[in-house]
């Protein structure tokens, strides 16, 4: 036990070393400063903007910039759903695979343009390498920097001091997280994974072996919290995730801009204890769902006991529930991955989630319960918790009785409104979606457990794609396809794919444009002194009172789901 | 709205070149030329035919024989097979070992069909291991032997079911005991940094050094 609190201990140290200086570097990017890549990306970064048509010195109105970002994003949409229905025409398509049908590519299409990367598809059986090149792999950079300019949005519209409502400019917002952040840490980030024996090759399948650019797709997917795997299985597959070592480094770039972000907003806003407040809050949720994922899984369960399983550690081998789980990463490497993929809105596994232990699921579920706030999402994460930040604001003065103000700027009732929408949208989505698919005949046919699990896969299936996480248990099904590979018989479960494709939309869209809309209004506001009566923003106190309304909303909305789901296998020995 | 849909459809146009085909096949040609081996996905070949990768578990089973002497068919018409007692054997996969077709076991922890499939590869594994192991128990057995991997090709096995096998390789393939340890320990990977994940014993290469071995 002392062994995998100490990998925790060591992960949680690096992380911390390293995340505030890049949280300074992308601070210097969205400010439009001098970086030290400025003498090589500048250039292209000008001829973007020509070839574009932008000033990039042109501000938005919250209205044009949420414009802007609806119609680039529907553009996308549009070419990857055309890609994937057209999958049969495309060049690097060695295994000879058909295009989709209708309702998967609509699914896939939802998925990847939000962010999301739910997978009801299966990777190497089903895409071409130019699908997952051009179609799949840009939007894992897109959506990523769509998340975060939306951040940045907000962050403009709370430091705002002249007034005048704009936000920024999307296009460029957009142009230097791609050219500044996201790209060159993928190159990096490429270059690690390979030398550990992530595969990279334009070559197709070879003895048996199905291959293509993974280590490319990998970066972005884990960077931008993206989390589609080029494979089935995701990062459990050798080829995705070869080592001990490739695992950290995957843990560390998926957790690293969520991160990092609080550190940017502290630089933004100028102060550094603002940032360190927010981190705080974030980082003590998140630790205590590493633990008791942890705790949960180095026991067996009820399953493999009455199996006559010994599930304790003895010497040379670790014990644990390693159903579901790889050699190398062990229980602790797992457990770990587990909690940061969904904390952070990434999705991507080295584990089989739908075999965690009772206790062990119910983690996965209650990250995605407060809303991927929890560091959360690249931008997503942050502008959620902003959100909760200003429902503690309010909340806050309501008990002291002033009105509440942060950082200067009053929060009134169009403010706690549109933060309420923003706040509680996605939770109503995912209680009528699920209680629809469980409710009605038509969600059956994608349940593949007995008993509180196959509830759990259902709830899970709309939790994670309306929070736009992409994790799964993976029993639950949107596609049949009985003769791989070439898609020959194919067909998805249109219900599923459909109601999963909305479900994502709107999870992403309508918090979004609420966002976008409280950053409009904040901007306009004048900055008022701080005087006696105003609540310090900036200390302990004030995180102990984040992380309540966090997991007051968190566990109030989805107690009796997680009752129903995780909770009952974790209190019963029972096998259903 | 005419001009963010001009601006839009180019930003379009020029993001999906350059990031989904200029960044991918530079990355590609830089890992083709700094780290050609692994690029190809650390392949192994017997006489020039690619027959596995040094990352991935392969089934190391053998076709039973009927009572004719040739190999058993099930009702579906494939051949049964049977774990060949000269390899060490990797641990349990849902999907045969596929390398082309992956997809998780999703046994869940209060599922019945869980108990069944984990007794099932522990009674395999006792019956497979007990004429060379004596007295081994079911309480002896590593969690890793009786559960599915994830990826269903976990190149690797715990140190504790290494050393169990390691007595079944030294009697059928007559080899010390002790020169049987040996190769496991030189294809066992220790943690990362000496911190993270665990230790494992990669299969696939300490089965084609055992081949190595008998040359």
């Amino acid at each position: 036990m002392t062994q995998g609190f100490l990998q925790i201990a060591v992960f949680c140290a690096i992380l911390i070393a390293v995340v505030p200086l890049l949280g300074a570097y992308m601070a210097r990017v969205f400010q439009g400063e001098r970086v030290f890549l400025t003498p090589v990306v500048a250039p292209v970064e000008r001829g973007l903007y020509r070839v574009f048509r932008v000033d990039p010195e042109q501000g938005q109105d919250w209205k044009a910039y949420g414009r802007s970002l609806l119609v680039f994003s529907t553009l996308f949409g549009v070419l990857l759903f055309v890609i994937l229905r057209t999958q049969g025409i495309h060049p690097f398509n060695p295994g000879d695979f058909k295009s989709g049908t209708w309702d998967l590519s609509f699914n896939t299409t939802s998925s990847f343009l939000t962010n999301t990367n739910w997978q009801y598809y299966g990777g190497e059986t089903t895409l071409s390498n130019f699908s997952q090149m051009a179609g799949l792999a840009v939007q894992n950079f897109v959506s990523a920097a769509v998340g975060i300019s939306v951040v940045v949005a907000l962050i403009r519209g709370i430091t705002a001091r002249h007034g005048d409502g704009t936000l920024g400019n999307f296009y460029k917002d957009v142009t230097r997280i791609v050219l500044y952040i996201l790209v060159p840490l993928s190159i990096v980030a490429t270059v690690v994974l390979v030398s550990q024996g992530v595969i990279q090759t334009l070559g197709g399948t070879v003895g048996g072996l199905a291959r293509g650019p993974v280590a490319s797709q990998e970066a972005i997917k884990l960077l931008g919290t993206n989390g589609g795997g080029f494979f089935n299985v995701n990062s459990a597959y050798p080829f995705e995730n070869p080592t001990a070592f490739s695992n950290l480094f995957e843990m560390f770039i998926i957790l690293c801009i969520p991160a990092a972000l609080p550190f940017t907003y502290g630089r933004m806003v100028g102060s550094r204890r603002q940032g360190w407040t927010i981190f705080g809050a974030m980082f003590s949720l998140f630790i205590i769902s590493v633990v008791v994922v942890y705790l949960a899984e180095r026991h067996g369960t009820p399953a493999q006991h009455l199996a006559g399983l010994n599930t304790d550690q003895f010497s040379g081998s670790g014990g644990g529930n390693l159903e579901g789980k790889e050699q190398r990463f062990g229980i602790a490497s797992s457990s770990l991955f587990t909690a940061i993929t969904t904390v952070v809105s990434c999705g991507a596994v080295n584990s089989a989630f739908e075999s965690l232990t009772g206790l062990g699921g119910l983690v996965p579920m209650a990250n995605l319960g407060y809303s991927e706030s929890v560091f959360g999402g690249v931008g997503t994460g942050l502008y959620m918790m902003l959100l909760f930040v200003l429902l503690a604001v309010f909340i806050g003065g309501l008990m002291v009785g002033r009105t509440p103000e942060y950082l200067g700027k009053k929060i009134e009732p169009r403010e706690v409104k549109l933060v309420s929408v923003g706040a509680l949208f996605t939770a109503l989505i995912v209680l009528v979606f699920t209680a629809l698919a469980v409710g009605t005949k038509y969600g059956g046919p994608s349940v593949f457990a007995e008993g509180p699990q196959g509830f759990s896969e259902s709830f899970y299936a709309y939790l994670s794609q309306a929070n736009n996480n992409g994790s799964a248990w993976a029993g639950y099904a949107g596609y049949l396809q009985p003769d791989a590979p070439g898609n020959a018989g194919a067909h998805g479960v249109t219900f599923a794919d459909i109601m999963g494709g909305f479900a994502m939309l709107f999870g992403r869209y309508v918090p979004i444009l609420a966002v976008l809309a409280v950053a409009g209004a904040l901007a306009r506001k004048k900055v008022a002194p701080a005087g006696l009566g105003t609540m310090r923003t900036d200390t302990p106190t004030f995180a102990v009172l984040i992380i309540g309304v966090v997991v007051l909303i968190g566990a109030l909305t989805f107690l009796p789901a997680f009752l129903l789901g995780p909770i009952v296998p974790s209190l019963t020995t029972h096998l259903f | 709205m005419r001009k963010d849909l001009i601006r839009s459809s180019i930003a379009v146009v020029v993001f999906t070149v350059l990031l989904g085909l200029a960044y991918p096949l530079v990355m590609t040609g830089v890992s083709q030329v700094v780290f050609p081996g692994n690029a190809d996905g650390s392949l192994i070949r017997q006489s020039g035919k690619v027959v596995g990768s040094h990352l991935l578990a392969r089934d190391f089973s053998r076709p039973v024989l009927g009572a004719d002497g040739r190999p058993q068919m099930d009702a579906d018409g494939n051949p049964v097979t049977e774990p060949d007692p000269k390899y060490f054997q990797a641990r349990p996969s849902a999907t045969g070992y596929s390398g082309s077709t992956t997809y998780f076991a999703n046994r869940g922890p209060n599922q019945a069909s869980t108990r069944d499939l984990t007794r099932e590869h522990l009674e395999a594994y006792l019956q497979l291991e007990r004429p060379f192991s004596p007295g081994l128990k079911a309480s002896q057995v590593p969690v890793d032997a009786a559960t599915f991997s994830a990826s269903g090709v976990d190149p690797d096995i715990s140190e504790a079911n290494a050393a169990i096998q390691a007595r079944r390789i030294a009697s059928v393939r007559k080899l010390p005991l002790a020169r049987v340890r040996e190769l496991i320990k030189e294809h066992t990977d220790g943690r990362a940094l000496g911190i993270f994940g665990e230790p494992g014993v990669n299969v696939t290469d300490l089965n084609l050094a055992l081949d190595q071995e008998a040359r």
